[in-house]
C-alpha cells in the first residue's frame, strides 16, 4: 500500500495485504505468464516475433506508467527466460529489455504527461533500437549475417502491436494492477 | 528485512539497473564462452517446462482439431469431390506400387540383396516452439527414461523435420531443416546429383553446390544422402522449386509450421555431430561404468 499519502485508510488486514501484493506483482507476473504461453505451439503466424513484441511492449509500458511494479530484477528475469525459451544467445533479451527500461525511466517524466501518440512514437524508436540490437548481437555472436528482413519484420510487428496492447494494459493499469485500490 | 537508511536505499535503487545491465552483458559473454553451460541451463529449462507444455498440448490439439472440423463443415461438398478424385488417382498409383513392390522383391531375391537394418524409433509430441526470431527449433516432450541421443533424426508423417541437437532428462530440442545453421547433404532423386540443403530461417531452405552440368528440375524430389554419415540415404525432404529470382529452393514435405507429433529415428549414425560436451561425456562414462566392472571381473 502506498504509505506516502496522508489520510485515513482501513487497517491492513491479511487479505488486504495479499490483495495489494497481488496487484503489485501483477505486471511482472502477467508478462512472464504471457511469455510462457506464447512459447507454446499455438500455430500462430510469426509466433517468435509476437513473443518478443509482447514482452517489449509490456516492459516499456509498465516501466513508464508503473515502474514500482516492474523492477529491474523482474525485467532481467523475464529477459533471461525469453532467451532460454528460444535459441537466442542467453542474456541478449535481458540486456535489450533492461536498456528499454532505462530509456523508459529516463523519459518517464516527459512522456507520462503526453498523449498516446507521443508515447507510441517513443515506443517506435525503442522498438527500432531493440530490433537493431538483436540483429547486431545475434549476427556478431554467430559470426553470420542474419537476414535483415527478420529484424525489420520484428520492428514492424512490435510497432503495429503496441496500440492493440496498450488498450488492455491501460485498463489493467487503472484496475487490477493498482495497489492503491486494494 | 534489512533496514537501510534513505540515501543508501536511493543509491541501491539507482545502481540496480546499470549493475543488472552489466550482469546481463556478462551472461551474454559467458554464454558465448561456455556454450556447454548455456546448453545445460537451456536443457534444464526445457526439462522443467516440457511436462507443463505437454499437459497443455492435449487440450490445445483438441481445440485446433475442433476449429479445423468447423472450417471443414463449410467446404464439405468441394472437399468430397476433391477427395473422390484423389482416391481414384491414388488407386491407380496403388496398383502401380503393388506391382513394383512385387517386382522389387523378386529382383532382390535374385540378387541376394542384404536388406538395410530397420531403424528403431520413438514418437514424441512437439510441445513448444523453441526457436526465436533468429532460429528455427522445436521442443519435444519425452518420457523420463527415453533413449533419445543427439544426432538422431526427426521425421513427421510426410518427411524430414530436423535433427536432435540438445537432449535433457524429459525433453529434447530439434533443430529444423529451415534453421539458418542447418546444412546437410541431399540427393536430387531423378538426376542422382548431390547437393547441400541450406536453411535460411525462411520457410523454404535453399539448394546449393550441385555439380556442374546438372540443373535441378522444378518439382524434382529431394531426398537425404548418406554422405558424411549423418543421414541414411533416401529420406524424403521436399520438392525443388525455382523462384522468380532463379534461386533454387526446396519446399519441405514436412509441415514445419504446424508440427504436432514427430518420430525420432535412431539410425546409429554419428557423422558431423558437434564434439561431445563435458556433460554428455560424464553421462556416457557413467553408463559405461557397469560394463567396465564386468570386464574387470572377467
Amino acid at each position: 500500500m502506498d504509505d506516502t499519502l496522508p489520510g485515513i485508510r482501513p487497517r491492513p488486514s491479511l487479505w488486504r495485504r495479499l490483495d495489494a501484493a497481488f496487484r503489485h506483482g501483477f505486471p511482472a507476473g502477467a508478462t512472464a505468464l504471457l511469455l510462457l504461453l506464447l512459447a507454446a505451439p499455438l500455430d500462430l503466424p510469426a509466433q517468435a516475433e509476437l513473443q518478443q513484441a509482447v514482452i517489449l511492449a509490456a516492459v516499456f509500458f509498465w516501466s513508464l506508467f508503473r515502474p514500482g511494479s516492474m523492477p529491474p530484477p523482474a525485467v532481467f528475469l523475464i529477459g533471461l527466460l525469453s532467451d532460454l525459451l528460444g535459441l537466442a544467445p542467453p542474456g541478449l533479451n535481458a540486456v535489450t529489455l533492461l536498456i528499454v527500461q532505462g530509456l523508459a525511466l529516463k523519459w518517464r517524466r516527459k512522456l507520462v504527461r503526453q498523449g498516446f501518440l507521443v508515447v507510441w512514437l517513443a515506443f517506435l524508436a525503442v522498438a527500432a533500437g531493440a530490433a537493431a540490437l538483436g540483429w547486431v548481437v545475434t549476427s556478431l555472436l554467430s559470426w553470420h549475417a542474419m537476414p535483415l528482413s527478420a529484424a525489420g519484420f520484428q520492428f514492424l510487428l512490435s510497432a503495429c502491436l503496441y496500440p492493440a496492447l496498450a488498450l488492455p494494459l491501460t485498463r489493467a493499469h487503472r484496475s487490477i494492477a493498482a495497489p492503491e485500490r486494494a | 528485512m534489512i533496514r537501510l537508511s534513505i540515501p543508501v536505499r536511493q543509491a541501491v535503487a539507482k545502481l540496480t539497473l546499470p549493475v543488472l545491465i552489466t550482469v546481463a552483458f556478462g551472461v551474454m559473454l559467458l554464454g558465448k564462452a561456455d556454450a556447454v553451460l548455456a546448453e545445460r541451463v537451456r536443457v534444464g529449462m526445457g526439462d522443467l517446462l516440457a511436462p507443463i507444455y505437454g499437459m497443455l498440448a492435449e487440450p490445445m490439439a483438441r481445440l485446433r482439431g475442433g476449429v479445423d472440423d468447423l472450417r471443414g463443415l463449410f467446404a464439405l461438398r468441394e472437399e468430397n469431390a476433391r477427395l473422390r478424385g484423389e482416391v481414384a488417382r491414388l488407386r491407380r498409383w496403388q496398383a502401380v506400387a503393388v506391382a513394383l513392390e512385387a517386382e522389387n522383391q523378386e529382383l532382390k531375391r535374385n540378387l541376394h540383396w542384404i536388406p538395410d537394418p530397420t531403424a528403431s524409433y520413438v514418437t514424441a509430441r512437439v510441445v513448444a516452439d523453441a526457436g526465436g526470431v533468429y532460429a528455427r527449433a522445436v521442443l519435444l516432450s519425452l518420457g523420463p527414461q527415453h533413449r533419445v541421443k543427439r544426432g538422431e533424426i526427426a521425421l513427421d508423417d510426410r518427411g524430414l523435420v530436423g535433427r536432435i541437437t540438445e537432449v535433457g532428462a524429459r525433453s529434447a530440442r530439434v533443430l529444423l531443416i529451415t534453421d539458418i545453421n542447418s546444412r546437410f547433404p541431399v540427393m536430387l532423386q531423378k538426376s542422382g546429383a548431390r547437393a547441400i540443403l541450406v536453411g535460411t530461417n525462411g520457410p523454404y531452405p535453399h539448394l546449393l553446390y550441385w555439380p556442374e552440368g546438372v540443373t535441378p528440375a522444378e518439382g524434382e524430389r529431394v531426398v537425404t544422402s548418406a554422405e558424411a554419415g549423418a543421414f541414411p540415404a533416401g529420406l524424403p525432404v521436399g520438392l525443388v522449386h525455382r523462384t522468380a529470382a532463379n534461386i533454387v529452393e526446396v519446399e519441405p514435405f514436412a509441415r514445419l509450421d504446424r508440427l504436432d507429433i514427430v518420430r525420432i529415428f535412431d539410425y546409429g549414425l554419428h557423422g558431423i555431430l558437434p564434439p561431445e560436451t563435458a556433460h554428455s561425456a560424464i553421462e556416457a562414462s557413467r553408463a559405461m561404468a557397469p560394463v567396465r566392472t564386468v570386464e574387470r571381473l572377467r
